[in-house]
């Protein structure tokens, strides 16, 4: 039998193969490897940055502050490789430890003060958005044969190119899945989403477990804001508004409760790729508007919330019935 | 605070004192960078200052953040409000310019931002969504439906009744900044001289034992996101009005945080409870007059968002749970504990009694 904590995700699964079949009925070329090799690069940069946001929600967590903190990451690059002679490795470690760092600064503020989390990261997203602006507020080229290497980095298959950054979206997909299910950080963020009090009794550390989500969360937004600047080769303090309405998006139509506490890593990814399907096929049909995209995806995210609500629904449903059941069987038995 | 107690409320001059100390010195700001700040001219039949630019450019967060305060007031909050501005604005444009009256248009953007407005109430009174993720929807798909709408243009027009809500005057004083005025009055006067105010309180406060209270929370909680959509809607005509254009993609973009600062920034509480939609307002004002300090200080706008997040950070550490705790066991603590507050309260407790 498949047990009811699977099936979010198994949903999710069969929307994505039957998108996939309506497409591939409509446009068979849509089955190509190039079109499959298209979606992971074009996505990369939102898969990544989903993945952290995974994290978050499941621990019953908001971040908003990613889409900012990708432009950020972008404009910071641009401008340190543009002004100094930097090598973009010693940059990204840089970035990386930055963006962590925010991220976790964040955390803290969320445990230490008590603050809702959807407050604190709206705050840091003004803020890195403005950092951004202050650096510089014109698109910045990238050009570093570093860059030039990575970008032409790719694995052919079938004249099909899988890039370097969809491999690495694959990749913090794969770790992010042995850290939510296989890690003690992993148990304790379910832990915190399941319920912050019972968490706290069964001797979770708190602290640790909360700064830690939202380092990831800001972590992995600096990862994204480094492919996303791979991806475009420039750095702009206006680029990614509004990625983390996408990236929770696709965390919930992966199937991830968004009070917490439930929901899987890989539910994600095929999120992501639900999404990136939607757009594939509009930019096939060439007769629908960009703007589609926005009303299905809407559409999408409403049909999963609901769902996500008959399911929870069906629960307590049942456990009230057993309650009932036990409690006539105790009256009867007394 | 004290028990929230029946008939007048003990002052409402001293909640809003903070919200006033905060503007006074944002205004001091502006005067100090530029002198001239509140010189008011009266030409070609029209006020003009920068006094007068800080309340008509800060009218669109005024109106989101009244529907918006009581929203949070519920416990709610409403993250479709810059969405639905764009809807509002797309269809009143889209209206004139299929030839019908102003009148019309204002209708037909009026019942846009309602509809918006009961889908978010339907989703959290009716389906128990929570309310950041219930208006999240609207809030993606939103935008795309007012592009549906423009049919992806900006979609100009030249209306001069409906340009005359945004960039026009009523008796010399421009027309928005009546508009929230009057609005803010009309809201607050029928939450305060009613029960409503209180009801909302109670929602927000617990909505289970409100119900049990006999409250009809679920009516009441889809009446206040309906009344949030009609406030983004007039506040959507009057941003087209006044770049005679409708822009599904940037009109109202971010103005959500920013009404959302301005409720925070007038001491109400996120978690719900009681609100004050006048020291909202103020906050709405306060952040205007930052934003025209940035302005006049010569100052790069680049700056402005920055400060705006030092801000935020800075009013929220203050509210943080943790922190009023701390301030309040260090003065429980004090050596010598003030007797002249409870001196002061007693007879107020006695004479609500």
């Amino acid at each position: 039998m498949i047990r009811s904590t699977h099936l979010p995700l198994l949903i999710t699964l069969a929307t994505f193969i039957v998108a996939y079949a309506l497409c591939a009925s409509a446009y068979p070329a849509m089955l190509s490897f190039r079109v499959v090799a298209n979606l992971l690069t074009d996505n990369a940069f939102l898969g990544i940055a989903a993945v952290g946001m995974t994290f978050v929600i499941l621990s019953g967590g908001i971040d908003l502050s990613i889409g900012s903190v990708i432009a950020f990451t972008g404009v910071f690059l641009a401008v340190i490789l543009r002004d100094t002679s930097l090598h973009p490795l010693v940059a990204f470690a840089l970035v990386l430890a930055l963006t962590t760092g925010f991220g976790a600064a964040m955390g803290a503020t969320i445990h230490y003060l008590e603050m809702p989390p959807f407050i604190v990261t709206l705050a840091g997203m003004f803020l890195a958005r403005g950092a951004a602006y202050v650096l510089s507020t014109e698109s910045v080229p990238i050009t570093h044969e570093f860059y030039d290497m990575l970008q032409g980095l790719y694995w052919k298959i079938d004249g099909a190119r899988f890039r370097l950054i969809g491999g690495l979206m694959v990749l913090t997909f794969l770790v992010g899945i042995i850290t939510a299910h296989r890690t003690r950080f992993g148990q304790n963020v379910y832990a915190l989403g399941g319920g912050e009090q019972a968490a706290r009794l069964m001797g979770v550390p708190m602290a640790s477990t909360t700064i830690g989500i939202y380092a990831v969360s800001g972590g992995l937004a600096g990862l994204s804001g480094i492919v996303f600047s791979l991806y475009t080769s420039a750095g702009y303090s206006l680029a990614t508004v509004g990625v983390e309405l996408d990236a929770i998006a696709a965390v919930v139509i992966g199937g991830t409760l968004l009070t917490g506490g439930y929901g899987f890593v890989a539910g994600t990814f095929f999120g992501i790729l639900i999404m990136g399907l939607i757009q594939t096929y509009i930019v096939f049909d060439g007769t629908l508007s960009s703007w589609w995209t926005k009303i299905v995806i809407g559409g999408l995210l409403f049909a999963f919330i609901l769902l996500q609500k008959g399911l929870t629904w069906a629960a307590e449903k049942r456990a009230t019935r057993a309650r009932q059941r036990t409690a006539t069987g105790s009256a009867a038995l007394s | 605070m004290t028990q929230p107690t029946v008939g007048p409320r003990p002052s409402v001059f001293k909640r809003i004192m903070p919200q006033l100390v905060i503007l006074a010195v944002a205004l001091a700001l502006n005067v100090a960078v530029f002198p001239e700040f509140f010189h008011i001219d009266f030409r070609n039949g029209r006020l003009f200052g920068n006094l007068i630019d800080v309340l008509n450019r800060g009218a669109p967060v005024a109106l989101l953040c009244i529907g918006m305060t009581l929203v949070i007031a519920t416990k709610g909050i409403d993250l479709s409000v810059g969405a639905v501005m764009a809807i509002a604005g797309a269809v009143a444009a889209a209206t004139v310019v299929d030839g019908h009256s102003w009148g019309t248009a204002l209708l037909a953007a009026l019942l846009a931002g309602g509809l918006c407005g009961l889908w978010n109430g339907f989703l959290v009174a009716v389906l128990r969504i929570q309310p950041i993720v219930a208006t999240l929807v609207l809030m993606v798909a939103g935008r795309g439906i007012a592009q549906l709408v423009t049919e992806g243009k900006i979609l100009t027009f030249d209306n001069a009744g409906l340009i005359n809500l945004g960039a026009g005057t009523i008796a010399g004083v421009p027309t928005p900044i009546l508009i929230w005025l009057a609005l803010g009055a009309l809201v607050t006067f029928g939450v305060r001289r009613t029960a409503l105010g209180m009801l909302i309180e109670a929602i927000g406060i617990n909505e289970r034992s409100s119900r049990l209270a006999g409250i009809n929370s679920r009516v009441l909680l889809v009446c206040v996101y309906l009344v949030s959509g009609l406030c983004a809607a007039l506040a959507g005509v009057i941003v087209a009005a006044d770049i005679k254009g409708a822009d599904a993609n940037n009109a109202g973009l971010w103005l959500e945080l920013d009404a959302i600062l301005a409720v925070v920034i007038g001491g109400n509480s996120l978690l719900g409870g009681r609100f004050s939609i006048v020291a909202s307002l103020l906050g709405a004002l306060i952040i205007q007059s930052i934003n025209s300090v940035i302005l006049l200080s010569g100052l790069p706008p680049e700056f402005n968002l920055v400060i705006k997040a030092l801000l935020i950070l800075g009013i929220l550490v203050i509210q943080s749970p943790r922190i009023g705790n701390y301030i309040y066991m260090l003065r429980a603590s004090g050596p010598q504990p003030q007797p002249d507050p409870l001196v002061r309260q007693r007879p107020e407790k006695e004479a609500a009694q």
